[in-house]
């Protein structure tokens, strides 16, 4: 069996931030893309817990204030969603166009 | 990592973070004072905030009288950070003092406004003082998540919660990006503290992970302060988010921002530098003023003039440091004056509903208001750069920085550009002083709160213009102390 290297862990975490930017970029429903961005937080994360195998400790006392700083993100966000909602009755990024360049 | 991890903070470490001990301290006061004075007017936590922004800017002379670093080495206090702690601080007590009248006139009576403004504040400081990439980005998510809740404050309008959805998602994107090359800056260099990237970036070959690293946070960074192709959203936010806010989030974070991108830039010795800068700088002060051509709406107006001027500080970056840094820190100092102002006379203006906000309706203004109509001209004849205002001593420093490090295209291309913005800030002047007043625009008498946020940013745009010599000598001084 082939042992698992750190670089296995970075090719992961790069699937995971390409999908994340994918979800972002092509997904309509707003609470997708909500999620899209926390798979790329995610990837952060592994991403910062592999490199502590070579680096030591650091990296992930970083990944807690990012899960930390996730969840505070995802509160506001969850607000800020609501608060649209009662406006306009909708959660799909399509129906955000009272605003155009 | 030394042996001090284990010690407990000193004295100093505290005094070193005391402007913004005392911005969260009220922030909080304010939160938690809020229900409890449920009866009585708004103003009053409105005045609680503004004394402890001053309050914020004493305890900025205190922690000046002590440079060097806090709390491991996460905390550097120098001019540098000194000069944009001020900066951000000042410009909170004129945004609060803009706000009194608009939450009135809006009929918002929530006290969190004045305590998000705050703790908004503390996160911006702490951005122009941290020298660690773990605190940098709880410092720009503390001041991010505070200006995504005050982009929705109107939370009746449509527009206004649509504007804090658009940032929001584009602002957590952006982080996600921002953090993404923080991670990769980690494995690359084995450190987040940036004096320790500086060192492994110079010393040995610079690995290909260091490129993507910087890149990534790059693009987080240049999203915070509107530079193209980043900039998509600004317009529309700045077009919904209530008129006090828009003069708070285009000035006091983008100056934070642009501190943090000083140090990675020059401290760290970020690889590739100069070619980054130079695409997204050109890339900026084009399609800014393109896009202000067109507008008719004054906010979206300013929204495009604010990512034309993230270009022309941009250019500072691409210059050597030594001329470049002092610069790039006068004209953040000198577009948080002139455009606090600028949002001020059109938060006034504008009305209940943010009824004004057109162009057209800025006709006349000359004979209904002429001093009001004086102030605005004032403030965007600085945006063009027209001698003794504060914009022009700022766009002759940072192109002669630009000169002086060979930059030649780049100082075409930004001078070009400012003849092309000229013309659509001369045209809201023209409207003003040459068509005939429009009857159903009503102009309120200005009161003292928001009379004196604009006379505050009128002194310091025309001091900035007049006799910048102080404020230049001591941006070089921070930039001598901070290199050499």
């Amino acid at each position: 069996m082939v042992p698992i290297t750190t670089l296995h862990y970075l090719v992961v975490a790069a699937a995971l931030f390409v999908l994340g930017v994918i979800g972002v970029l092509t997904r309509r429903n707003v609470i997708i893309v909500l999620m899209s961005i926390e798979l790329i937080l995610n990837a952060v994360n592994l991403n910062l817990v592999a490199f502590s195998r070579l680096w030591g400790l650091h990296g992930q006392v970083f990944a807690i204030f990012v899960i930390t700083d996730a969840a505070a993100e995802a509160a506001v966000g969850l607000g800020i969603l609501i608060a649209f909602f009662r406006n306009k009755e909708t959660v799909n990024v399509d129906e955000v166009d009272l605003l155009k360049w | 990592m030394n042996g001090s991890l284990a010690m407990v903070p000193q004295a100093t470490d505290y005094l070193r973070v005391l402007p913004e001990i005392v911005l969260s301290i009220f922030g909080m006061a304010i939160m938690f004072a809020d229900p409890l004075l449920k009866e009585r007017p708004p103003r009053t936590l409105g005045t609680l905030a503004l004394l402890g922004s001053l309050l914020a800017l004493a305890a900025t002379w205190v922690q000046a009288q002590y440079p060097g670093f806090a709390f491991w080495n996460m905390v550097r206090v120098d001019a540098f950070s000194v000069f944009f702690h001020f900066l951000i601080v000042a410009v909170t007590a004129v945004v609060i003092l803009t706000s009194f009248e608009y939450m009135e006139v809006e009929g918002i009576r929530a006290g969190e406004y004045y305590g998000l403004i705050l703790l908004g504040a503390v996160g911006m400081s702490l951005m122009s003082s941290a020298v660690e990439l773990v605190l940098i980005f709880l410092a720009l998510e503390i001041s991010s998540i505070a200006t995504y809740i005050l982009a929705g404050f109107r939370r009746r309008a449509a527009i206004s919660s649509e504007a804090s959805l658009k940032y929001f998602l584009l602002g957590s994107f952006a982080t996600a990006f921002f953090l993404y090359g923080v991670a990769l800056m980690f494995g690359a260099t084995g450190s987040t503290s940036i004096q320790v990237i500086g060192a492994a970036l110079s010393s040995f070959e610079v690995p290909a992970l260091a490129y993507a690293g910087i890149a990534l946070m790059f693009v987080g960074l240049a999203f915070k302060v509107a530079a193209a192709p980043f900039h998509i959203w600004t317009p529309d936010v700045y077009e919904g988010a209530p008129a006090p806010v828009v003069g708070f989030m285009s000035t006091a974070p983008k100056a934070a921002v642009f501190a943090v991108l000083l140090r990675l830039m020059f401290e760290a010795h970020a690889p590739g530098r100069i070619g980054l800068i130079w695409v997204v700088a050109a890339l900026s002060m084009t399609l800014g003023n393109l896009g202000a051509l067109v507008q008719n709406n004054v906010k979206r107006l300013l929204a495009y003039s604010s990512i034309a001027h993230a270009g022309y500080l941009l250019v500072a970056f691409a210059a050597v440091p030594d001329s470049g840094i002092p610069a790039a820190m006068f004209y953040a100092a000198s577009y948080a004056a002139m455009n606090v102002g600028a949002f001020a006379v059109v938060s006034h203006f504008s009305n209940a509903g943010e009824r004004y906000v057109k162009i057209e309706d800025y006709s006349g203004l000359s004979s209904s208001s002429p001093l009001l109509a004086a102030i605005l001209t004032v403030f965007l004849l600085s945006l063009i750069g027209i001698p003794i205002t504060g914009g022009f001593i700022a766009k002759f420093y940072v192109f002669s920085a630009a000169l002086q490090s060979n930059l030649v295209g780049l100082v075409i291309l930004g001078v070009l550009n400012s003849a092309v913005a000229a013309y659509y800030y001369l045209r809201v002047i023209v409207v003003m002083y040459m068509r005939e007043p429009r009857g159903e625009v009503p102009v309120s008498a200005v009161p003292a709160g928001m009379g004196a946020a604009m006379a505050v940013s009128l002194a310091a745009t025309i001091y900035l213009g007049v006799l910048p010599g102080r404020v230049l000598d001591y941006a070089g001084r921070a930039v001598a102390e901070w290199l050499h």
